[in-house]
């Protein structure tokens, strides 16, 4: 614990969430090293610290995490965007008030809110993905941003092999084939092997490199695109997506969304993969130019797709519904009750950080 | 296992039609009538088949190998009375419950299975169906599939892969394999088998019920025996618990399949992610109204890059029984 045991009990107790998620390296890290901080003499600040009960926090996205709602109303004055019914009258009647923002990959904080909000200091983001958020005008402006990286790579990685599987070994269809009870009338058709399969990555970031370790157990050869060739790494690089993807079975989208990302995956692409060929897309929809993907997987031209995500969520092409050759899923990546908390341990952390005048945990800008 | 999908009945396999070359060694093919896939392509090449469905027995007193494809009806002694000379039977399954292993030895005939050639296949099935369960994938197809996600809303959570204890039954070639597959998911792996491997890294439990209290998910993959029968029972599932999942790609009855099914009606169990069953093809009806069970019609086993492989384990397991040399895949009972 980074306070000294002489803090009054009321300071500790704020932090005490953190004291039983050791699931979590990062807090895991800071920890420890803050533990190891007490062999230095301490200096214990003398300047109060101003009750948090009375910040206001502006929740953006919808309260849809209990333990997130919970940790926050413990801790501070909360307010949800979502269940207020005149929200510009609400944003100006608060404006002078609102200090933080708390969103999600959903929504964050664009420039019209952050202009809206004169008084903010902090979005802490519940997601590893930043674009609802304006980064740029953040930085213009001083205020501050945290994600929550690290606690949800595990999760997505392991749901992108779940997908690879679930697609080359047909699995949901075999459990519809199950339990419609078209067995007794016959085996299931044969499936296609994963092991020794060569997965391509776009991204090879923290979540990309989770992936391709996974992968490897299974025999698989990793190559990958990203914008330069990572020094150090025996994956095979290639320099563009197009020769990745007419190079690879399966090819996996594990990189941020940006302006270059947009629809990094095109016509040209998934001609390149083939009609062999599976994608999985783990990062966002609009990396993926749906409509083409469509058509793609309608025509035949594409062997399957695992999706995690899709470019107008909750809303999915009805064309793909009947085919078996996807698997579709409801932007599940990171939804594990274990790194949920963990994620929620971070938001709040950070704020609280913040409002300490303590270092950011995990920030962005 | 099962090489096809289709369910017409040709008279004959296509290989056996004539009886080939006679300079070649006699293998006798052991089926179902109803077990209509396609022999290995290479086989007649290398020997003289025998259907045994369409070949007059009188002329086999002199065999000395079979091999059993399909999965075929059981060899028990009354089957092996009608081969005076046989010496070996070759299986193209992992599994050889249907093989009586005990009056085979009894009789100095050794027998062979698929050897490694489905491990990776079955390894690969045991973890996606272990982050299928865990992460409710099949469910959340359906839920999207059912149109659900625009009218309900966000699909409940699931858990973790990562950092689970994963115990598995049987250490062999399979149970191998998916344990160096989930040890790069950051999952503790820990086993059962008859003899502990102290080569292994991992941890070592005498029982079933010692690895299950030790377990957040117990995969069985060992075989089905006298000893291995219903070897998840009850009292198993009890120390698992109610977060306990279990994934069973061995053989049905390893698991006391009436058990299960309570056990997860009443939610005293996490989940299942089952790719065999007691009585295939029927499964239990009421699993099919279970989000956290999902179930897979016995398809664990092979993929057809797999069967290229197969040929040569049961072709190379014939040759060096011809050739006097030691077996590559045999059945160590």
């Amino acid at each position: 614990m980074w306070f000294p045991k002489l803090l009054p009990v009321t300071e500790r107790s704020l932090l005490r969430p953190f004291l039983h998620h050791t699931t979590n390296p990062l807090l895991h890290s800071s920890t420890t090293s803050l533990r190891q901080s007490n062999l230095l003499p301490r200096r214990v600040s003398t300047a109060a610290v101003s009750p948090m009960e009375s910040i206001s926090v502006l929740m953006t996205c919808p309260p849809v995490h209990p333990y997130l709602v919970e940790a926050l109303e413990k801790r501070f004055t909360l307010h949800k965007l979502d269940s207020v019914p005149d929200k510009p009258q609400f944003l100006s009647s608060h404006r002078d008030s609102i200090r933080a923002v708390v969103g999600n990959a959903a929504a964050g904080a664009d420039a019209e809110l952050i202009d809206q909000l004169p008084k903010l200091e902090i979005v802490s983001s519940y997601s590893v993905g930043l674009d609802k958020i304006d980064l740029a005008k953040c930085k213009e402006k001083g205020i501050r941003v945290t994600n929550t990286p690290d606690v949800l790579t595990d999760d997505v990685a392991d749901l992108a092999l779940g997908l690879m599987l679930a697609v080359l070994r047909r699995l949901c269809e075999s459990d519809r084939y199950v339990r419609s009870g078209l067995w007794k009338k016959g085996d299931y058709k044969l499936t296609t092997k994963f092991s020794g399969k060569t997965v391509g990555i776009i991204g090879l970031g923290r979540i990309g490199m989770a992936i391709a370790q996974r992968a490897e157990a299974f025999s698989c050869p990793i190559s990958y695109f990203s914008r330069s060739q990572k020094p150090g790494i025996n994956y095979k690089y290639h320099p563009s997506v197009v020769d990745l993807a007419a190079n690879c079975d399966i090819l996996v989208v594990a990189c941020a969304l940006t302006p270059e990302t947009r629809h990094i995956i095109n016509r040209e692409v998934i001609d390149a993969l083939g009609p062999k060929g599976v994608l999985i897309n783990i990062g966002r929809g609009p990396h993926v130019d749906e409509a083409e993907l469509v058509s793609a997987l309608v025509e035949g031209r594409l062997g399957g797709a695992g999706l995690d995500v899709f470019q107008d969520e909750p809303n999915v092409p009805e064309e793909l519904f009947k085919l078996e050759n996807v698997v579709l899923l409801p932007h599940v990546g990171s939804g594990t009750v274990e790194t949920r908390q963990a994620m929620a341990d971070l938001v709040v952390g950070n704020l609280e950080a913040h409002f300490l005048n303590k270092p950011l945990l995990t920030p962005v800008v | 296992m099962a090489v096809t999908g289709t369910n017409q009945s040709p008279p004959a396999l296509s290989a056996t039609a004539h009886d080939g070359d006679d300079s070649l060694p006699v293998v006798l093919i052991h089926r179902f009538p109803t077990f209509t896939g396609s022999l290995f392509p290479s086989l007649p090449t290398h020997f003289r088949l025998l259907d045994l469905l369409t070949t007059d027995a009188s002329n086999l007193q002199s065999a000395t190998a079979i091999l059993c494809v399909g999965p075929p009806p059981p060899v028990t002694p009354e089957f092996l009375d009608r081969f005076p000379s046989l010496k070996i039977v070759v299986c193209s399954s992992v599994g050889v419950d249907h093989v009586d292993l005990p009056e085979c030895r009894r009789r100095g005939i050794v027998v062979t299975n698929a050897g490694s050639a489905f491990a990776e296949d079955v390894a690969d099935y045991a973890v996606a169906l272990l982050i299928d369960v865990l992460r409710r994938v099949s469910a959340a197809d359906r839920y999207v599939r059912a149109g659900s996600w625009p009218v309900k809303g966000d699909y409940p959570l699931g858990s973790k892969v990562s950092g689970k204890r994963v115990g598995i039954l049987g250490l062999g070639r399979i149970g191998s394999a998916i344990a160096t597959r989930l040890a790069a998911f950051g999952c503790q792996i820990r086993y059962s088998s008859r003899k502990e491997k102290p080569s292994l890294p991992f941890a070592f439990y005498k029982t079933a019920l010692d690895l299950a209290a030790n377990s957040d998910v117990l995969i069985a993959c060992c075989a089905l025996t006298d000893e291995t029968f219903h070897v998840i029972n009850g009292e198993v599932m009890t120390v698992l618990g109610k977060r306990g999942v279990i994934i069973n790609v061995g053989r049905g009855s390893l698991v006391d399949e009436k058990e299960l099914v309570e056990f997860l009606l009443r939610g005293d169990l996490g989940g299942a992610g089952l790719d065999v069953f007691e009585d295939e093809p029927h499964v239990p009806k009421e699993l099919f109204a279970l989000d956290n069970v999902v179930l897979s019609p016995h398809s664990a086993v092979v993929t057809p890059e797999s069967i290229g492989t197969l040929q040569d384990v049961v072709i190379g397991n014939l040759k060096a029984f011809f050739a006097g040399q030691p077996l590559i895949s045999p059945v160590i009972d």
